[in-house]
């Protein structure tokens, strides 16, 4: 008799089973790669050139026609032009059917006349360059009649250069851009800054929020529901209303400070510079206290009522139970919290942009990356600080799984 | 530190000044006058206060009662806890006096209840300071969220002119009947936000839709399925949270602006959802996992397919999940900004954040702009409200994300 032996491998079962998965998985997995892996991979290979907001249209060569002059000397001029300053345009041809009525006089270089249709052959535009065709025509009745005719013919021109996007020229100027100068460290500490405080602020907050709220009285889902409004509340609302609320000369923030004799003259709470970066921390506490508050609100209801009675009897205080029975059960929430929130603090884009345009000194990264791809039209330098964020959050996610691995058990 | 006599007058002078504050923002915000806390004789009156309540224990005693009395009264003076401008109207007078009083009385009758005039034990100085700072709190919290959003909707409601009059003058003049919501037929009649609040409600609707088709089987796999990559992908799922719109937005913007997608719903309809998968497949995951097994084994025993397990068992089942995460979604969709901003410059296919947007001119005045914030706010607000609980649980189930 042989001895039995646990079949090895995978079996027919566990196969289809995967399969199954992987198929119920592959919609997701399409759309998610289109949309998150593929313009990460484009981020890397647009911060290596040097694209401009004018090059998201590969160059084409651009015609105008009109019709020029009067009487014995009327003339159809057409202006050729390379959209684009530095990349040359290759095949270039004009092609544009004269109206009837219209007979063209003397046809020079590079144009041919095939009875009605004018054909040119322009071969390569290099960048920048400008081309005028002038061709003189005479017309049977009033030019002016004639203008809209002619004028009207569209032409059709041909020819294509290479984008900056698709050809393989690298350069590291956009990097060199970046890391030019104080601004990056300046941006850099901004980042910081807001990261940092706006994080433990909201942390804090959440915390405060939760204390209070942690106990059943009537009334308590309303006031939860409350506190939670301005997470919910859609960005653009509550980011306008605040810049309306601490406006110099209509806010009433100001207005109440004034009248309290706390400041004399109206304060330009967005517009100055250490205490714009200030404000919109506030607000990015103020937005996302909330949240804390929930998570942590839930973590204190499932903490164990009886080692709170078994404190009782032992007869410790309310600070003694705070500090060495809540917080040791919390540690854990806050910490998943605070790597979290960091991370999204650290990517915030909206707030800042709605509440000062990134202006008096409060300019983030992710702030940065739009001020240098659309203020600046420099999408290849936007691309590059995108770079940087990324190299940084993968720094911050190296932490995370470290650390959430041991808290959650991912 | 642990007297009667010291705790009592330090949380009493704290905690008027406190109530002096609230009271004047209060009646500042809600009559425009003039209402300033003085903050050095609010310390002295609460102190006063404070060592009174600690020496008479009694409920009503009638030095309680008579020095909160003497406390309210002396606002006519200009020498109480708060200054009331001279040109206020009685009324608002009478409101404040007999309003700080009758507060007064009563929280510190509440934060210094069980409070000796002596020698006090640890539990009960500490009950006292966590009575204040949770008096505090609450005055605290409610302020700092009630105040954005009253302003947000009394600016609204207002003229440019009366606004930029006085600024803190936020009372309602009801006599002007529908003129009063003249800002809001603007932004319907003239500015199109009847089609960005249609175009909002269906790009976000949709959104939840093809986010649950996507999400529900994947998220079924990972939480189900045994296979090799699971616990990468669901790392992966998680690493997705952390990438940030903005450096998804640039290639997008090259991307939209090559094939035409740009400015055209199709385009927000087809980048939204992608957005929300990861989230939406991340807490529905968790939520299949608490589901029992056997349940869908016994399906399978009987002969259902896997597909038709999901769709007869799971689904069903998981109906509070679903309604969570879909309300989730709505949200996120609703008050996306950026990919909005950035994909559509053309005002007839507008969401409605993108139409708020526009609002922020200086051409246009800023009770347009606000009435603009409060049509934004409202729907979601009254969504959460509505489905509070789910929305609550939604937002504990796995999302960190905002």
């Amino acid at each position: 008799m042989t001895s039995a032996s646990p079949p090895t491998g995978t079996g027919a079962l566990a196969k289809r089973e995967a399969r199954l998965a992987w198929t119920l998985l592959a919609p997701t997995i399409i759309s998610v790669s289109l949309v998150v892996i593929l313009p990460l991979l484009a981020i890397f290979w647009i911060s290596f050139k040097p694209f401009t907001l004018s090059d998201l249209r590969p160059p084409a060569p651009v015609v105008r026609e009109s019709l020029r002059g009067s009487g014995d000397d009327l003339r159809i001029e057409y202006r050729l032009r390379n959209s684009s300053q530095e990349i040359a345009v290759d095949g270039v041809t004009l092609t544009d059917v004269l109206p009837d009525g219209v007979t063209a006089g003397e046809i020079i270089e590079p144009c041919v006349l095939d009875g009605q249709e004018l054909f040119c052959d322009f071969g390569t535009l290099e960048g920048g360059q400008r081309e005028r065709i002038r061709v003189p025509v005479t017309v049977d009745g009033d030019p002016d009649a004639f203008e809209d005719a002619v004028e009207g013919s569209e032409p059709r021109v041909t020819g294509s250069g290479s984008s900056v996007l698709t050809n393989f020229e690298f350069s590291l100027e956009n990097y060199a851009r970046v890391f030019d100068g104080d601004e990056f460290w300046g941006v850099l500490w901004v980042t910081l800054f807001y990261t940092v405080f706006g994080t433990i602020g909201a942390l804090v907050m959440g915390l405060f929020a939760a204390l209070l709220l942690n106990k059943s009285f009537r009334g308590q889902g309303i006031i939860r529901g409350l506190y939670l409004f301005p997470y919910v509340a859609p960005v653009i609302a509550v980011a306008f209303t605040w810049v309306t609320l601490f406006d110099p000369f209509s806010g009433s923030a100001n207005a109440l400070l004034v009248q309290m004799g706390l400041s004399s003259e109206p304060i330009n709470f967005f517009g100055e510079r250490p205490l714009a970066l200030i404000m919109v921390t506030v607000f990015e506490i103020w937005r996302y206290f909330p949240l804390s508050f929930l998570f942590i609100l839930a973590r204190m209801q499932s903490i164990d009522s009886s080692m709170y009675e078994a404190a009782d009897m032992d007869g410790a205080s309310p600070f003694q139970k705070f500090w060495l029975l809540s917080i040791p059960q919390l540690l854990g929430i806050l910490s998943v919290l605070f790597l979290l929130r960091f991370i999204w603090t650290f990517n915030k884009f909206d707030d800042i942009f709605l509440l000062t345009g990134g202006n008096a000194g409060t300019r983030t990264l992710t702030v940065n990356v739009y001020e240098q791809a659309f203020a600046i039209s420099n999408i290849g330098a936007g691309a590059a600080v995108a770079v940087v964020i990324l190299m940084c959050l993968i720094a911050f996610s190296f932490v995370f799984f470290r650390f959430i691995s041991r808290e959650e058990g991912l | 530190m642990r007297k009667g006599y010291i705790t009592g007058p330090v949380l009493g002078a704290l905690w008027m000044v406190v109530i002096a504050t609230t009271a004047a923002i209060t009646m500042s915000f809600s009559t425009g006058d003039a209402f300033r806390p003085q903050v050095l004789l609010s310390l002295i009156w609460g102190a006063l206060a404070g060592l009174v309540y600690v020496r008479f224990p009694e409920q009503r005693a009638p030095a309680r009662l008579g020095i909160s009395a003497l406390l309210g009264l002396s606002g006519l003076t200009g020498f109480g806890p708060v200054l009331i401008g001279s040109d206020t109207s009685l009324q608002a007078v009478l409101v404040t006096v007999i309003a700080i009083a009758v507060v007064m009385h009563l929280s510190m009758a509440a934060i210094l209840k069980e409070t000796p005039f002596g020698e006090l034990t640890r539990h009960e100085y500490e009950d006292a300071v966590i009575r204040f700072c949770t008096g505090f709190g609450y005055i605290f919290f409610t302020a700092i969220v009630v105040i954005p959003f009253y302003v947000m909707v009394m600016t609204s409601l207002k003229s440019q002119q009366a606004l930029l009059q006085n600024p803190l003058d936020f009372s309602v003049d009801l006599s002007q009947g529908t003129a009063l919501f003249r800002s809001y037929t603007e932004l319907f009649r003239d500015f199109n936000f009847g089609t960005y609040l249609w175009t909002s409600f269906y790009v976000s609707v949709l959104t939840v839709f093809i986010t649950l088709l996507f999400s529900v089987p994947g998220a079924y796999a990972v939480a189900r399925f045994r296979f090799q990559g699971q616990k990468a992908f669901s790392r992966s799922i998680l690493l997705i949270y952390m990438v940030p719109m903005i450096v998804l937005a640039l290639p997008i913007y090259i991307a939209f602006s090559v094939t035409g997608l740009r400015n055209s719903i199709l385009g927000i309809v087809m980048i939204y959802p992608v957005t929300t998968i990861p989230v939406a497949l991340y807490m529905l995951q968790g939520y299949f996992r608490g589901l029992p097994t056997e349940v869908e084994e016994a399906g399978l025993m009987d002969g259902l397919s896997r597909l038709a397990v999901i769709w007869k068992i799971t689904l069903p089942l998981s109906l509070p999940a679903l309604a969570s995460v879909s309300l989730y979604v709505f949200m996120i969709a609703w008050n996306e900004f950026l990919l909005a901003f950035m994909l559509l410059d053309d005002p007839s296919k507008f969401t409605l954040t993108r139409g708020v947007t526009m609002l922020n001119s200086s051409e246009i005045p800023r009770q347009h702009l606000m009435a603009g914030a409060v049509i934004a706010t409202v729907p979601i607000m009254a969504l959460f409200l509505g489905l509070e609980r789910f929305m609550t649980k939604g937002l504990t189930a796995g999302s960190v994300k905002g």
